[in-house]
Parts: structure tokens; C-alpha cells; sequence
């Protein structure tokens, strides 16, 4: 039997916010108007009850699945998981994913043109927090008719964007699925991140943000900050498994070029990521990572009425997120006596694990999402 | 159905809040979703056994029992079911404590170590029990208490716990006479005394 593919996806465009109308941002700073690049697949149903929003990491997009060209080598980020028959099946749902505000892949970010100054944005593009995001998102899910979503889901960054949907908007989410994720981020997250920025903005090609007109790009502060980044995505083990101490070459050329596989990947890694990924909205996301904070008792908000229910995932080996903050996050939802699943699933990944765990994410995401669907 | 599943199912009123501390893979607390409408949660610390859970459409935890009940408001649920799982617990009075506080009433199910062939194989084999009701060898067992009906009594009475019901189980129908010579295995329904 041949296997059902979701096939060609296209990317789409919601504008809004426009003036004088300007969004307005936790900072108390206006941003408008604001443009959410987006791809949904399936159909929504006549009493668009099965909605599912879809949440991207840190460095991910709108297009979750499929392909946008034929040709196309790369299916979307998340399409082991999206599409028919899949662990969020697009036979039975709707599926919504849309690029966050501050980011480089189709939504208003600081590479975006300012309308007041018709040039890029630059350091001028206000500070955004995973709250904005949440916000903008909201206005495209006003837009696309659905009253309540079936359920949130994301990992990691997109994890932080699920709590951020219970804690904004509680009355308008039947189910959330965070998955690698924290209710804060801790100190050692805010460092990794900081040294990431640091390495941006210490690049001569950063010019203060200013870049885009002198068509230069800080690459080499951008590529450092991403190969910091995908260290900390691994494990000790998964590094183990996948690079050892094996050289590229036949022998060590006692230089410093690349002589490890695991410094190959890294240097690769960086560079492909500098292609496709602008340095400022580098800066612009991670900060609102270290912003976010939903600890305590903030993700469930008091004074509502709130029916919803939660299938929280973490990994054993995620020393990024590690489980203890998923814990955490159970530990608020059981407080407040909502229904909630937690799975540790027992991978040797680290962080990634949420993009390769492939089978055990669909097993427990197809059947809570099938209960939560009947009701 | 297993005898001690129709036992607790029948003691379990209709529409009540259930928590399952070692549900294993929701087999007790599928049938009491389906037959008494009850609103339930698991915790299980095997994480295949999550995976059958959350097939069957139950809510559950990761994790042991040992850890587990602090954020629960006190008499959060109806009843809390400690069956098969007692004995496996590390700090077994805290959980039963914990599992009284954040309960009305606990319903714990056991293996009877005294049971007849118990003290056969340990008097006259001079062999650690191997029965039905603790089938394993001492090397595999996750057990890490032994006691009997009489024991368990004896601990609610120094502790103060109220003991509303016991059931002793044969091997296909409840003990009536000699229970902590003849039954496999014990259900007590338990409440905090005043």
C-alpha cells in the first residue's frame, strides 16, 4: 500500500494590527502593522472544533509539513509527526502553524521594513516576549473563525508558546501538549543564550544591528552562537554515538582545521544556519526565551472556570530542559486538580529528542488528542 | 474480570474522583471510567505501561509513588487505590498517610505473607514463599515488604486508621473464615480517624 503524503503545502500571509490599530506588546511598545507567515493543512470541520495550532521551536517556521515544491529535498520541520495517518492527522484535523512575530521566515521581525522609516527595523523592532507571540497568534486564530482550539502543541520554544496560550487565553484551548519545555527559563538557559547574543554582537559585521543596508552579515558570531546552540541539543551520549573521536581525514593534520567529525558538523551546522537564519532576530527571540515565566502558580490563571487537559513530555537525557521543569509544570496543573498526563520518555537524544522520538511522541499524542477530540 | 477488580469496582461509587498510585496499565481504572462514570488519575512509575494507559484514554503520571501526592490539596479525591503497590513502596507508611490525607477513603490490596502455603514452603522447605499471590523468587521480586493480614491490622491500630471493610480473596472467590491463613491476598477500605 502506498503511503499517504500530505503532498504540496503553500505558505500564507495574515496582516493586521495595522494603523492605528498597532498591537500592543508587554513592554507597554506598539508594533504594527504585524504580518504572520502560515501554512495549514486539512480541513477544518463545519463546527470548526478540530483545530490544532501547531507551535515552532526556537529556529523553526510555519512549514511544519509537506513540501512546498516537488523538487523540494526537506519535508517541513515536524512532518514525522503531521499529516494523514500520522500522530496529528490531517484526515481528522485542521492543522495551523505560523511563523513567530520577531522571527526571519515570513513574520514581521526586525529584518521586516519599519513603515516609519521604509527600512529595516533593526534594533528599532520593540523587544517581544513569548506573551506577543501568543498575542499575535491569537489575532490569526480570530481571523480563521475557531472559537476554541482542539489543542496547543509545540516543543521546546514551542513548548513556552503552549503554557503561554493556558495562562493568555485559557477559555479558547480544549487540550495543551508541552513537550521539552520549562515554565521558566533557569539561569544556565539565560547563560547558553546570553553567550549566544554575545557572540552575535561582538561580530565587526553586526554594525549595532545596522547590517542589512551595508550587505555584509555578522555570519561568524551567528554560526558560533548556533554551534553553542546544537551542543546543547545533544547528549553526552548521542555525541558519543554520533562522532566518537573520529576524524574526517585519515590522520590528524595538527592544525586547527576540522579535524573531528564532531567539529565538521558543528562548523556545517553554523553555516547552513547563518543561510537561512537573520543574526537580529537571533537576539530578539532568545531574549524573549529569558523573559518567559510562568512559574509559581502563574500558568493556570485564578479566577477562571478552566476545562482543559494537558499530556505533558520531556526526555530523560535533556540536559537543556531537563525533567525536573517539566515536573514543574505538572506539579502546577495538579495544584489546580486539572487533568493532565506526564510521560518522561526514556531517550538518549537530549534536547532533539523531541524531533526524533518519533514513535513514542505519536503513540501518546494520537490517543490524547483522539480522547480529547470525543470529549 | 480479576477478583479484586470486581471487589474494588463494586466498593467504588458512581461519578466519584479516583486516584490509581501504581495503576500499572490502567486495566482497573478502564473499567471503572466504563462501569461507575468515575473520574480518574493514574501514577506509574513503568513507562511502557504509560503508553497502554494513555491508549485507553486515562490520565497519568510518570513517576513513583514515593514522590508523588505533595501538591494534591487534602481530600482531593474520593478515593485513593493502593492495590498490588503498597508493598513495592520505599516509604510505605508515608504513602499511606499521604494517600489518607489527599483521600476520603484509601482501598489498599495486598499479598498476604502468611497465607497456608507461604509457611509450608518457609517450615518445612526452609524456602523463601513462592505463591500465587507473590509469585516471584527473591531475586526478581519488586516487593520490598512482607506482611500479613494481621500485620496490616496491627499497623491501623497503632496508627489510628480506620479500617470501614476488609476482604480476604481466595484464588477465585472471597475467604470467609481464617483469613490470615487462607487468603492470597487482603482489601482493606480505609478512612483517617477523626
Amino acid at each position: 500500500m502506498k503511503e499517504k503524503k500530505l503532498g504540496i503545502v503553500k505558505e500564507q500571509y495574515f496582516t493586521f494590527a495595522e494603523h492605528p490599530h498597532e498591537m500592543k506588546l508587554e513592554s507597554g511598545q506598539f508594533l504594527g502593522p504585524i504580518t504572520l507567515a502560515y501554512e495549514t493543512y486539512g480541513q477544518l470541520n463545519e463546527e470548526k472544533s478540530n483545530a490544532i495550532l501547531v507551535e515552532h521551536a526556537f529556529s523553526g517556521d510555519a512549514h511544519a509539513a509537506g513540501l512546498h515544491h516537488e523538487s523540494d529535498k526537506e519535508p517541513g520541520w515536524w512532518d514525522d509527526l503531521i499529516g494523514p495517518g500520522k500522530a496529528i492527522d490531517t484526515d481528522k484535523y485542521f492543522v495551523i502553524c505560523s511563523n513567530v512575530i520577531g522571527g526571519c521566515r515570513g513574520s514581521t521581525g526586525p529584518s521586516s521594513i519599519n513603515p516609519k522609516t521604509d527600512k529595516e527595523y533593526a534594533l528599532d523592532f520593540p523587544v517581544i516576549t513569548i506573551a506577543d507571540m501568543v498575542k499575535a497568534q491569537k489575532h490569526l486564530i480570530d481571523y480563521l473563525g475557531i472559537k476554541k482550539l482542539l489543542s496547543v502543541i509545540g516543543g521546546s520554544m514551542g513548548g513556552m508558546q503552549v503554557l503561554q496560550w493556558v495562562a493568555s487565553y485559557p477559555e479558547r484551548v480544549k487540550s495543551a501538549i508541552p513537550i521539552a519545555t520549562a515554565a521558566k527559563h533557569s539561569p544556565q538557559q539565560i547563560a547558553f543564550d546570553e553567550v549566544g547574543r554575545q557572540a552575535v554582537m561582538a561580530d565587526p559585521n553586526w554594525h549595532e544591528g545596522n547590517y542589512y543596508p551595508k550587505k555584509v552579515k555578522p555570519q561568524r558570531g551567528l554560526s558560533v552562537a548556533r554551534m553553542i546552540g546544537h551542543i546543547t541539543y545533544m547528549s553526552d551520549k548521542s555525541m558519543e554515538e554520533k562522532f566518537s573521536r573520529r576524524l574526517r581525514e585519515k590522520d590528524s593534520t595538527f592544525k586547527f582545521t576540522a579535524d573531528f567529525e564532531v567539529e565538521g558538523y558543528l562548523r556545517y551546522r553554523g553555516d547552513s544556519f547563518v543561510k537561512r537564519f537573520d543574526a537580529n532576530s537571533y537576539l530578539y527571540i532568545t531574549k524573549a526565551m529569558d523573559y518567559f515565566d510562568l512559574s509559581g502558580n502563574k500558568l493556570i490563571p485564578k479566577e477562571k472556570n478552566i476545562d482543559l487537559r494537558f499530556l505533558v513530555i520531556a526526555f530523560k537525557s535533556d540536559w537543556l530542559y531537563p525533567t525536573y521543569q517539566s515536573q514543574d509544570i505538572v506539579r502546577q496543573i495538579k495544584i489546580k486538580g486539572l487533568d493532565a498526563t506526564y510521560c518522561e520518555i526514556n531517550s538518549t537524544y537530549g534536547h532533539d529528542a523531541f524531533l526524533l522520538e518519533i514513535k513514542e511522541e505519536t503513540h501518546l499524542i494520537k490517543y490524547f488528542l483522539a480522547k480529547t477530540f470525543k470529549g | 474480570m480479576q477478583l479484586d477488580h470486581k471487589i474494588i469496582t463494586n466498593i467504588i461509587a458512581s461519578g466519584s474522583k479516583v486516584l490509581d498510585l501504581g495503576c500499572g496499565n490502567g486495566e482497573l481504572l478502564d473499567i471503572l471510567v466504563r462501569q461507575k462514570n468515575v473520574k480518574v488519575q493514574g501514577i506509574e512509575l513503568d513507562e511502557a505501561a504509560i503508553y497502554q494507559c494513555v491508549e485507553k484514554g486515562l490520565s497519568v503520571f510518570h513517576g513513583d509513588i514515593d514522590s508523588g501526592l505533595g501538591e494534591y490539596p487534602d481530600k482531593s479525591f474520593d478515593y485513593v487505590i493502593l492495590n498490588q503497590s503498597m508493598q513495592q513502596a520505599r516509604k510505605v507508611d508515608f504513602v499511606i498517610q499521604e494517600a489518607l490525607r489527599v483521600g476520603r477513603k484509601v482501598i489498599v490490596g495486598f499479598p498476604n505473607f502468611c497465607y497456608m502455603k507461604s509457611r509450608f514452603m518457609f517450615f518445612f522447605q526452609g524456602k523463601a514463599p513462592v505463591t500465587k499471590s507473590l509469585p516471584y523468587h527473591w531475586y526478581d521480586s519488586p516487593n520490598v515488604h512482607f506482611l500479613s493480614v494481621s500485620d496490616f491490622r496491627g499497623y491501623c491500630k497503632d496508627k489510628g486508621i480506620k479500617i470501614l471493610k476488609s476482604y480476604y480473596l481466595g484464588d477465585k472467590r472471597l475467604i470467609l473464615l481464617w483469613p490470615n491463613l487462607l487468603a492470597l491476598n487482603a482489601i482493606f477500605v480505609l478512612e483517617k480517624a477523626d
